[in-house]
């Protein structure tokens, strides 16, 4: 069970009142009509899957509905830092 | 390598059951291989059974970072059935179930495959629409299937609630008689035995840590205990670890890892001599021949490796099993457990040549490759003797990602496992 601070509400709340959104930082390509094949595919497909940090968004769906971004340890399952949607991490894999 | 029977039971009662031949030997591995496999699981396995018995292809080496078979294969619900929508995942798990089918006998190995039949359960208008659509296509696929209404479900599964007065109200189900549930531990050790007996070397505790690529083909791999070892040709076999193992030959892939859990009540008496899975109220239930329910439901939303699962999903999960099943309402939990599967976008396997030469991955089976086991490992050896992609594997290309031909199978193959 996750104990989640939410940066908008201020408080830790339990996992439950939190859906994961999955990969942080995907941007959309400016252009999408001249990506490649490739490019497209690689942004609606690809997403990182890595055994250690991961940044991710969550979404506090039964509080204030708003998004933010996560970073956790995807093996320990400890939450290194939370921090707000256009923030960038500070807790960075190597 | 002796071979099992009755008689050989009575032979070895003679002696106490003391002289049994050890079931696989334990080599050294040698400098270089035909075909590697990474990934001693299930389908690691059966594909180097398949590589050894059907296709002649026998210096081949499996090697498994931990014990045979200790993976997912030991966490699944062992729910085996083919009734997926498209074609291309129909011919490939009705081709695993031909394999089920005789597979006991071909592995002279006791599989304890039940053909005791499964209900997808459907508890609103769409889902009786998918399911009549569904069970349409997998007739014109060869595959057994019938639409049932409430009333034959209930006939079927008496102790389910098909009242009107439920959350949800069964209004029907698909059934295919031939699906049923496998012992999965013995589905490893019997591929594990055939492999050997034909000449496969399996290598335990022995983990793969690079890829040796020269000029983008592969030449082998390094391991922690046994140095370099080179192969012709690599088949990477991992399930939940298939991206890291990407990640280390250069390239990514669609996937991401999840825990799925999984647990099993205490031992009752015989009470559910079928499968039964609902999509819409999530969760899925059989019972073992040991006599504890064996119940499933959905993965927890997030990436993880950690090999157990969130609180909250249990809930769900027994909550789901407690509104099909009111009768089990009492009926406590002994054990629980997770296993990471490797989700695809499409949930739909890649068996797949890679962007480096004679490096070949089988992955991405999520949250239902049990019941592929036997098959997944034909195409994939198949693909590996030849060097070029079975025709059932060629449509699950990991490419498929960049051109778009896509196999939808969620929702649409009644995807709850």
């Amino acid at each position: 069970m996750f104990y989640i601070y939410c940066p908008y509400c201020g408080e830790h709340r339990e996992e439950e009142e939190f859906h994961n959104h999955g990969q942080a930082h995907i941007e959309r390509p400016a252009d999408p009509d001249s990506c490649t094949d490739e490019e497209w595919g690689n942004y609606m497909f690809f997403r990182k899957s890595p055994k250690g940090l991961h940044h991710e968004i969550w979404d506090h769906v039964a509080g204030c509905r708003k998004f933010f971004n996560v970073t956790r340890d995807t093996v320990t399952y400890e939450i290194k830092e939370v921090y707000k949607m256009g923030e960038q991490p500070k807790v960075v894999a190597e | 390598m002796q071979q099992y029977s009755g008689f050989g039971l009575l032979k070895h009662s003679l002696s106490h059951h003391e002289n049994w031949q050890r079931v696989w030997r334990n080599p050294t591995p040698k400098k270089k291989y035909d075909v590697i496999i990474v990934g001693g699981g299930g389908h690691g396995l059966a594909t180097a059974y398949y590589l050894a018995k059907q296709f002649g292809v026998t210096n081949v080496a499996v090697i498994e970072k931990g014990y045979l078979g200790g993976g997912n294969t030991a966490r699944n619900t062992t729910i085996v059935r083919s009734n997926y929508l498209w074609d291309e995942s129909a011919h490939l798990y009705e081709h695993a179930m031909k394999l089920w089918e005789g597979l006991s006998q071909d592995l002279n190995y006791n599989v304890m495959f039940s053909q005791r039949g499964c209900l997808n359960l459907g508890h609103t208008l769409q889902d009786m629409r998918d399911i009549e659509r569904r069970v349409n296509a997998n007739r014109l696929n060869g595959i057994d299937g019938e639409v049932l209404d409430a009333k034959q479900v209930s006939e079927i599964v008496p102790i389910l609630d098909c009242s009107d007065n439920a959350r949800y109200p069964v209004m029907g189900a698909s059934w295919q008689p031939r699906a049923g549930v496998a012992r999965h531990d013995a589905v490893a050790w019997g591929f594990a035995r055939g492999a050997d007996m034909h000449g496969v070397d399996l290598i335990q505790q022995t983990e793969v840590t690079d890829f040796i690529i020269e000029d983008g083909t592969v030449t082998g791999v390094k391991t922690d205990r046994y140095g370099d070892i080179m192969a012709d040709k690599v088949g990477c076999v991992v399930a939940g670890h298939s991206s890291v193992m990407a990640a280390k030959a250069g390239f990514e892939l669609p996937l991401e890892s999840h825990p799925l859990q999984a647990l099993v009540s205490e031992p009752i008496k015989p009470i559910l001599d079928t499968v039964v899975m609902s999509n819409h109220v999530h969760g899925y239930a059989s019972q073992s021949d040991k006599g504890d329910l064996v119940i499933g439901a959905g993965i927890d939303s997030y990436v993880g490796y950690g090999q157990r699962g969130s609180y909250p999903t249990i809930e769900h999960t027994v909550q789901a099993i407690v509104e099909m099943f009111p009768i089990f309402s009492r009926v406590r939990m002994n054990r629980q457990w997770g296993g990471i599967v490797d989700t695809c976008p499409d949930a739909c396997p890649i068996i797949s040549k890679t962007p480096v030469k004679n490096l070949f991955f089988n992955c991405g089976w999520g949250t239902g490759g049990f019941k592929a086991t036997p098959g997944s490992g034909n195409v994939f050896a198949a693909s590996l003797a030849k060097g070029e992609m079975h025709e059932m594997a060629e449509p699950f290309s990991m490419f498929r990602f960049h051109n778009g031909a896509l196999i939808d199978e969620h929702g649409a193959a009644g995807v709850a496992h």
